[in-house]
Order: C-alpha cells, then sequence, then structure tokens
C-alpha cells in the first residue's frame, strides 16, 4: 500500500463527530486492557507457583535447617538441606564474572561514549550486543571445551569442573549489559561539563575520571547490578562447566554448584511431582527470585532516582 | 608535567578500545572454533538422522523440528499478546496507577532468571493446566517468557511514531481506535515486527526453562502434534556436551552451527524486513 496511509481512518462508513466512543471502541479498549493486564498476572503465576510448592518444602523441611546446616545432600541417601553451598557457588560465579565484566563494560563504554567517531560508534556498538545474542549454551560449550583446557596447562590443579571457567566467559556475555546502559549515562552527561574541564586544562582522561564518570556514576551503578542479577541467574553455561559438587568453599579451582545448576540437575532427571525431591527446586528457585528480585529492585530505584533529579 | 600526559592518555585510549576489541576477538575464536570442530562432522545425513546411542550416526533432525514448532507457536502466543499490552500502554494507559503498575511489573518481569520461567512452566502449564511435557507447553512457557520483551520493544516503536500524526488524525474525525489503526499501527510496524522477531529468536537460543519443562534428550519420531513429546536444538546439544566420549562433543559443535545458522536467517530476516517496510513507508 504505497499511498499515504493517513487517509484511512476517514474511511470508516460513519463519520463520528468529536471523541465520543462508539460501542465496539469500549470493547476493543477493554479487550486491550486485560492484555494489558496479562503480564501482571504472569508475576501473579510465577510468585504463587514458587509460594505454594516452598511452602509445601518446609512443611517437610525444617527453616533452621535450609538456612543453619552447611551441607546439601538431597539427592544422596544421607539427606542435607543447607542452602549455604548453593549460594556460595552461585556468588562465587557471579563474582568472577563481575571481575571481568566491570572492567572491560566500563572501559567499552567510555570508548564508545568519549572516543569513538560516530561511525565506529555505530559499527562497534551492535558489535558488542551480539556477545549478549549468542546462546548460552554456546558459551557453555566454549568454556567447558576451550576456557578449561588452556587454563590447566596453566594452572595444572585446576579440575575438570570448576568455578572459574564458567565464570570467565559468563563475564564476558554480560559486558554487554555493564556497556550499553553505563554508554547511555555517559552520553547523556552534558557536553557543557566536558568543556569545562578541557578550558580549565584538564586532559581527556582526567576529564573522564573526575568529570564525566563522577556524572554518570548512578547510572553505571544500575547498569553493573542489572548484569549482577543476571549472572546470578545464568544458568547453562555453569551447568555444564562448573559440575555438579554442591561445595561450601570460596576455591575457584573447584568444582561448584549453583543454584541455577542443582535446578538442571534435577530437571534432567525424572522428578515426580509432590515428592520433597521436586519441591526442592521450588526452595532453591524462590531463593534465587529473592535474590534477584533484591538486585533488579535496587538498580531500577537508582534509575528512578537519577531520572527524578534529572526532572523527567 | 605537560610531556607525560599524551602518553597517558594514549594508553588510557588504548586501554578502553582494547575492552571494546578483545570480547570481540573471543566471540571470534569462539565461532571458529566451534566451526572448525563441526565440519569434522556436520553433513547432510547429520542433519536427516535421528538421535542414536552412536555419536557418528547420531543426526539432529527431531530437534530442528521441535524447535521449529517451538518457533511458530511461541510466536503466535506471545507477539499478538505483546503487541496488545504494548497498544493499551502507550496509547490507553496514560498515567493512571494501574499502567504504571503494569510498567514497573514488566520491567520487573525482564530481570527474572528464565530458569524461573521454567518452573513456572512446569507447575503451571505442565502440572496444572495438565499440557504434560508437550510443544505447547514449552511454547506457552517460552512465549510467557519473551512476552515482557515484545512489549517493550512494540511500546518503543509506538513512542517513536510523532504525536502530530495522531492530532491530524483526530482533526480529520477519526476516532481513537481507527486513528490506532489506520496510522499509528502502520507506522510502528516495522519497529514492532523487528523487536517481535528479535524476542522470538532469544527463544529459539533458550535451553534452561525447555530442561524445566521437561523436553526430551532421546527422540526417535518426529512430533505431529502440539501435544507430543518434543525435543529442541538447544537441549540436543546440552545433552551432547554433557557426554564424556569426544564424539559427542563433535555431535555438539555441530548441533552449535546448526542453531546459530537458524539464528543467523531468523535475525537477518528481521533486518531485511524493517529495511523494506521502512522504504515502503517513505514512499
Amino acid at each position: 500500500m504505497p499511498q499515504s496511509s493517513v487517509d484511512k481512518p476517514t474511511m470508516g462508513s460513519k463519520p463520528i463527530v468529536g471523541t465520543s466512543k462508539g460501542y465496539g471502541e469500549r470493547i476493543v479498549e477493554k479487550l486491550l486492557a486485560g492484555c494489558g493486564s496479562l503480564s501482571v498476572l504472569i508475576t501473579i503465576g510465577i510468585v504463587a507457583t514458587l509460594v505454594v510448592e516452598t511452602y509445601h518444602f518446609f512443611s517437610e523441611v525444617g527453616f533452621g535447617e535450609f538456612f543453619g546446616d552447611t551441607q546439601w545432600t538431597p539427592l544422596f541417601a544421607n539427606k542435607h538441606f543447607g542452602i549455604w553451598p548453593l549460594i556460595c557457588g552461585t556468588l562465587i560465579t557471579a563474582f568472577i564474572a563481575m571481575c571481568v565484566a566491570v572492567p572491560l563494560g566500563l572501559l567499552a563504554a567510555i570508548y564508545l561514549s568519549e572516543f569513538a567517531s560516530e561511525r565506529v560508534r555505530s559499527v562497534l556498538k551492535p558489535a558488542l550486543e551480539l556477545l549478549a545474542g549468542v546462546p548460552t549454551i554456546v558459551y557453555g560449550y566454549f568454556a567447558l571445551i576451550v576456557v578449561t583446557p588452556a587454563l590447566q596447562q596453566l594452572w595444572p590443579e585446576l579440575q575438570g569442573f570448576n568455578a572459574l571457567s564458567p565464570g570467565l566467559v559468563m563475564g564476558i556475555m554480560i559486558i554487554p549489559m555493564v556497556s550499553s546502559l553505563s554508554e547511555d549515562a555517559l552520553y547523556a552527561v552534558p557536553r557543557s561539563l566536558r568543556e569545562a574541564a578541557w578550558g580549565m586544562g584538564a586532559g581527556r582522561a582526567s576529564t573522564i575520571r573526575r568529570v564525566v564518570l563522577p556524572a554518570a556514576f548512578s547510572g553505571i551503578v544500575a547498569s553493573v547490578l542489572l548484569a549482577l542479577a543476571r549472572a546470578i541467574g545464568e544458568t547453562m553455561i555453569v551447568a555444564i562447566a562448573a559440575g555438579q559438587q554442591a561445595n561450601f568453599s570460596i576455591d575457584p579451582t573447584e568444582s561448584v554448584q549453583t543454584m541455577t545448576a542443582f535446578i538442571v540437575q534435577v530437571s534432567m532427571g525424572d522428578t515426580p511431582s509432590g515428592t520433597t525431591e521436586y519441591r526442592t527446586i521450588f526452595a532453591v528457585a524462590s531463593t534465587l527470585f529473592v535474590f534477584t528480585f533484591i538486585v533488579n529492585g535496587i538498580s531500577q530505584h537508582i534509575v528512578h532516582k537519577q531520572r527524578r533529579m534529572q526532572g523527567h | 608535567m605537560s610531556g607525560k600526559r599524551p602518553i597517558g592518555e594514549l594508553l588510557f585510549r588504548g586501554a578502553c578500545l582494547s575492552a571494546v576489541v578483545i570480547p570481540l576477538a573471543v566471540l571470534g575464536y569462539l565461532i571458529a572454533d566451534v566451526v572448525a570442530d563441526a565440519f569434522l562432522r556436520l553433513d547432510w545425513s547429520f542433519i536427516e538422522s535421528y538421535p542414536s546411542r552412536k555419536a557418528e550416526k547420531a543426526g539432529i533432525l527431531p530437534a530442528l523440528v521441535g524447535s521449529a514448532y517451538l518457533i511458530v507457536v511461541t510466536a503466535a502466543l506471545a507477539v499478538p499478546l505483546g503487541v496488545a499490552s504494548a497498544i493499551y500502554l502507550e496509547e490507553y494507559g496514560g498515567k493512571s496507577w494501574w499502567s504504571r503498575v503494569v510498567e514497573v511489573n514488566i520491567a520487573n518481569l525482564a530481570g527474572v532468571p528464565s530458569i524461573i520461567y521454567g518452573l513456572l512452566g512446569l507447575g503451571v502449564f505442565v502440572r496444572l493446566f495438565g499440557m504434560d511435557r508437550s510443544i505447547l507447553a514449552g511454547a506457552c512457557t517460552l512465549g510467557v517468557l519473551i512476552l515482557p520483551i515484545v512489549i517493550m520493544a512494540s511500546r518503543e516503536a509506538l513512542r517513536n511514531v510523532p504525536n502530530n500524526v495522531r492530532e491530524a488524525s483526530y482533526g480529520l474525525g477519526a476516532t481513537k481506535l481507527q486513528t490506532i489503526r489506520g496510522v499509528v499501527l502502520p507506522l510502528a510496524l516495522p519497529g514492532m515486527l523487528t523487536g517481535s522477531i528479535l524476542a522470538v529468536s532469544r527463544a529459539i537460543g533458550e535451553t534452561a526453562p525447555l530442561v524445566v519443562v521437561g523436553a526430551a534428550t532421546y527422540i526417535s519420531f518426529l512430533p505431529e502434534g502440539l501435544t507430543d513429546d518434543f525435543s529442541a536444538l538447544p537441549i540436543q546439544i546440552f545433552d551432547w556436551v554433557s557426554r564424556p566420549q569426544e564424539a559427542f562433543l563433535l555431535n555438539a559443535a555441530a548441533g552449535i552451527v546448526v542453531l546459530m545458522s537458524v539464528l543467523l536467517v531468523v535475525n537477518g530476516f528481521a533486518l531485511w524486513l524493517r529495511a523494506r517496510l521502512q522504504k515502503r513507508l517513505r514512499r
């Protein structure tokens, strides 16, 4: 339909004066509103599923054992339900990932916003976004087949399954999460601030360090937190390359199990519904949900506060 | 001091540039490595064979077909609902407290780890709705997973439609619905379609939720309907990666190349479609 689409509205059979709504209009509006509310229903579904099964879980396993015990062996004959080894595994892999993603992501953001020409930026920015578009199963393969053997050459005592390799690979994957939002924050710093610093004799690098970075600080923190939430919830890379041993240790050369990897392990077996084993994954998922919800919440709060201060 | 500064500046600039280049080089190396491994295995029989205990005979056909089913059903579920939600939020919602609630809620959903959606699928679609471990259950789960992404992309597209075309349409006596259907949607369509296809391509690569919902790794038949058991490309790859034998790792590499090719085709289609629709609108 090459003709301008603007003349279409007049095609209605009878002209309707002003904005008074016809019967059909109101029905469509209600239908659209229903769809709009669907997302709230999804949240309710998630929370309800988690709460119901977790409630049943805690009627079988004590609250004190879940948060007090330091052993996690729900699939063994001698069952222990202490969540701490899984939390440990999750935090150590996420920490390694952040050690990669934060410095690289931030420097990449500075390059794209402060140094790159408009043309270079328009090529490199989407290229960097590709990193987040590669399926995580591919990164998992990479961590297991390429990165772990390479690290073992440097460091022979590294186990075949370890926290280090998937952590590093996960860090590469979440670089765009840090760089993209940080770059938006840097880009939003008014040019006049930079010019004032240059005018006072400051160099490029010190302007960035003393003026631009502080001005964009809250946006950068928000992006780092979003990336952290992503790292905590990341599943396939750790399920493939970190192993399945729930160790209560922070040694990156050892095999660890994250909360997500445990859910995968149980799901790969046959889980008859209604058993404690089946409910365990919901209890672990609830813990994971609370973690990511808090981290995401803080991030959104920072963004919101920033917007209000800028008067948007 | 003035002699020292340029070197420091150059070093800093170099560090910043390498932070862009190094990750891209890693990605390039990863892809080259996978492709090199895949070429030892990838041939036509790999595409048209069923899984097998013998790595050399195993193929990816049921997973490929399963993924195709999933893509179509997921898109059919998530895209219309997502677009409708976006229209409501952008065109009708305004500043009411309910649309604020929905907005915050969508931002929160986008941050929920994908494996949690798998548990939603397991608890609600598989058990509560009795869909069992079917294609439908998998597609519903993936549909719910990408819904926030479709909504956000569609809202962005609607927001880019300038307000004066809406006002011009009202000025000609069109109602709100007529304005949306005749003026706003055609202008927002390229952005909406591209965003939706990109969201669907995200679903193609998702593994974790399907593992939880219970996709099968060993399927010796092709699914015939939405209630059949299914496998999917990432699930099949995961199964092969998890096996200790070398030969299965080659299968995994070949599977990854098939998966990435599917993603490349889908994303390329999205970009082509956007370019084409935009050209049409400009005329």
